[in-house]
């Protein structure tokens, strides 16, 4: 999987309801309380997924993401909004491919961040093979 | 007792290399105290009226030697030669530094502990039964589960940004000895048909809106238990308040949503949740189980105890427990001496007690929801030298589950949420009821001590609850009556208005007295209340 920091430069997303209203958008975005599963039905024609962290702390994004790939979604995943270094680990483990933070990240400190845990505990959206697994051939 | 294999110790040690960049960051100006806050708290770390506190977890209050000793050495090293052990069998050190944080986490790496997620909004520590794998009454050993949801909820990526807070525990028995309905979830395994599942209490907690967990599953087969587990955090996760602080835990979703609401939702996410593959196979849970297998007890070690010194035959009576095996006990150590405060214990008491388990308990200890500590596996021959060690050390106070063994939190004395301080109440209670004699004649009562709303002294299930406020700039105490985190859980009723320091230990004293005048035969403190009623102690406390 390639993670990279957004830049912008492509058409907006336009917000949920726009979308359920007239879907011939390709790119959305979802809200913390928006109900990820009202856009399973048309996954396959959707290009971009953008899913908004007004703040850090809420964590409803985490699960919009894994239900979405769940689902069988393909397309780009972004975290957007209020993404820190700190998150950025659990947030691709949970499926986001791409991150749209509202400030700059140190790539360092990204890097860092994405290659710090040799295993994980628990199978998650990322295709990671849990520790579990491993030990068991 | 689990040891770790490689995978466990990357994880923890990558964790430390985690954190101690993360509070490099932190000391550099970095990140801002805004962004460190929940990472120091997912690794133990709060800021409290004075210093830095670190809770160290301790996983279903199981622990060797080595790791106890260890943790005596840290309150030595890095704190002021003590440590609290937690309601939620953690123990925690109230005067570190945090610039110590990364090299006290290290040290405890090296003994396969950590103090991953003792606190913020993620799953916390699980919690167990005390006393499992030798208690008597027990179906199975639920710590194999427990370490499964151990490993299942470290760093787990979906749920470290909950909308709160999320304590699970497990027990196997159908005496609750891990106020289990007073959790997030709380886990009973059970036997159907000679088949073990878990029933599934969920939504249960204390703070300012206490409430009991319903059952939401009476039956859910083992090898679905994660992803029961899973679904259940899922639909919190995504529908939890997270408007308003003192809403956001589970228990108000249920209440909000009704319990048969939350179930169908549970369900709804569990048929999907199931399909992916979430639940290790049963040869992950036999790896796990054998570690946890009962240690070589010779079962015809003699069964007969010298009673012959009458301050130890006191002492076993109140703090010995049934074993599994035969020969075998389970021994309680108070830490609630009369003028002590409840759950510290100072390093040497903390190596001594280390010492013990290695000499006599199979290398085991454990730390209990009610701040005490368990040496489960002790041949009864060897209970006296056990008793003799103790006693010399302040650690034999023989008030298991009587009055003086109180349930306290820190209060004003260390914590930067209290109203009230709890600790000096404590005492004066002990001190009051010092008498043996008094205490055994009242028998089993169970105080416990909060010193503000959020409950950490587990006042609510107290048989007595003292809850202190702030009334106008001065320390108010409110007692309740009748509560319980056992089996027959209930939560307390306030008796009227509050009392100051020295009035809230008078209460107490009219209301033991007009249990003592009211009893029946062999009834427990508890029990009077729940015959007779609020009306005749309010009458004897209020006039």
């Amino acid at each position: 999987m390639v993670e990279h920091i957004h830049s912008d430069g492509e058409e907006p997303a336009v917000t949920l309801d726009a979308f359920l209203e007239q879907s011939n958008a390709t790119a959305v975005r979802l809200e913390p309380d928006e109900d990820a599963r009202a856009l399973i039905p048309f996954l396959d024609r959707l290009a971009l997924i953008e899913v908004a962290f007004p703040k850090f702390r809420d964590g409803r994004g985490y699960s919009s993401a894994r239900i979405l790939r769940e689902a069988g979604y393909t397309g780009e995943l972004r975290a957007q909004g209020d993404v820190l270094v700190d998150q950025i680990a659990y947030l691709k483990r949970c499926g986001f491919d791409s991150f749209a933070p509202e400030k700059s990240l140190n790539p360092d400190d990204v890097e860092a961040a994405l290659t710090r845990w040799p295993e994980h505990y628990q199978g998650a959206a990322d295709g990671a093979v849990p520790i579990w697994k491993l030990r068991h051939g | 007792m689990y040891k770790y294999d490689e995978y466990d110790h990357a994880m923890v040690d990558a964790r430390v290399a985690e954190f101690s960049d993360q509070v490099r960051r932190r000391l550099a100006g970095e990140i801002t105290e805004d962004q460190f806050k929940p990472l120091r708290l997912m690794n133990g770390l709060y800021l409290q009226l004075h210093a830095y506190m670190l809770r160290v977890a301790v996983p279903y209050g199981t622990l060797d030697s080595r790791q106890m000793h260890m943790l005596a050495h840290i309150a030595r090293k890095y704190d002021r030669d003590y440590g609290h052990f937690t309601t939620r069998q953690n123990i925690q050190y109230n005067w570190i530094k945090l610039e110590d944080a990364p090299a006290i986490l290290e040290d405890l790496a090296s003994v396969e502990m950590h103090a991953i997620q003792t606190s913020g909004n993620c799953i916390r520590n699980i919690s167990s039964d005390q006393w499992a794998g030798a208690a008597a009454d027990e179906i199975t050993d639920p710590r194999p589960w427990a370490e499964l949801l151990r490993q299942w909820s470290s760093f787990h990526p979906e749920f470290s940004y909950l909308p709160r807070k999320f304590k699970i525990a497990v027990i196997a028995a159908e005496e609750d000895r891990a106020a289990m309905r007073l959790h997030d979830i709380g886990i009973q395994l059970v036997e159907k048909d000679g088949v073990h599942g878990a029933a599934f209490y969920v939504g249960g907690g204390m703070g300012r809106t206490p409430m009991i967990a319903p059952l939401i599953k009476e039956f859910v087969p083992l090898e679905d238990m994660l992803s029961y587990a899973e679904a259940c955090l899922r639909v919190y996760n995504r529908y939890g308040r997270r408007d308003n602080i003192y809403k956001a835990r589970i228990k108000i979703l249920i209440h909000e949503l009704g319990a048969d609401e939350y179930r169908r939702q549970v369900e709804e996410e569990f048929a999907h949740v199931k399909s992916l593959g979430i639940d290790p196979p049963k040869a992950e849970f036999d790896r796990i189980a054998a570690q946890f297998a009962m240690p070589p007890l010779d079962a015809s070690a003699p069964d007969a105890i010298d009673r012959s010194d009458p301050d130890f035959a006191v002492w076993v009576d109140q703090n010995v427990a049934k074993h599994k095996v035969s020969g075998h006990a389970i021994v309680n150590i108070s830490l609630k001496p009369v003028d002590g405060i409840p759950g510290d214990a100072s390093s040497a008491q903390i190596d001594l007690m280390a010492d013990l388990a290695e000499k006599y308990s199979h290398d085991e200890l454990r730390v209990t929801h009610a701040q005490n500590i368990v040496l489960p596996h002790v041949r009864k021959a060897d209970l006296y030298a056990v008793w003799q060690a103790l006693d010399a050390a302040g650690l034999a106070t023989p008030n298991l589950d009587l009055i003086s063994d109180i349930i306290a939190c820190p209060g004003l004395d260390y914590c930067s949420l209290a109203n009230a301080r709890s600790i000096p109440v404590a005492q004066k209670i002990a001190k009051r009821f010092a008498d043996p004699v008094r205490q055994r004649d009242l028998g089993e009562l169970k105080l416990k001590i909060s010193g503000c709303i959020n409950a950490c002294g587990h006042h609510h299930a107290g048989h007595i609850g003292i809850l202190g406020v702030d009334r106008k700039g001065t320390e108010n105490y409110q007692l309740s009556l009748g509560g319980s985190g056992a089996e027959d859980v209930s939560l307390g009723t306030i008796t009227g208005p509050g009392f100051d320091e020295d009035g809230v230990v008078d209460a107490i004293e009219r209301v033991t007295d007009k249990y003592l005048e009211t009893r029946t035969e062999g009834e427990r403190f508890v029990d009077t209340f729940r015959r007779v009623g609020m009306a005749p102690f309010k009458e004897a406390i209020y006039g």
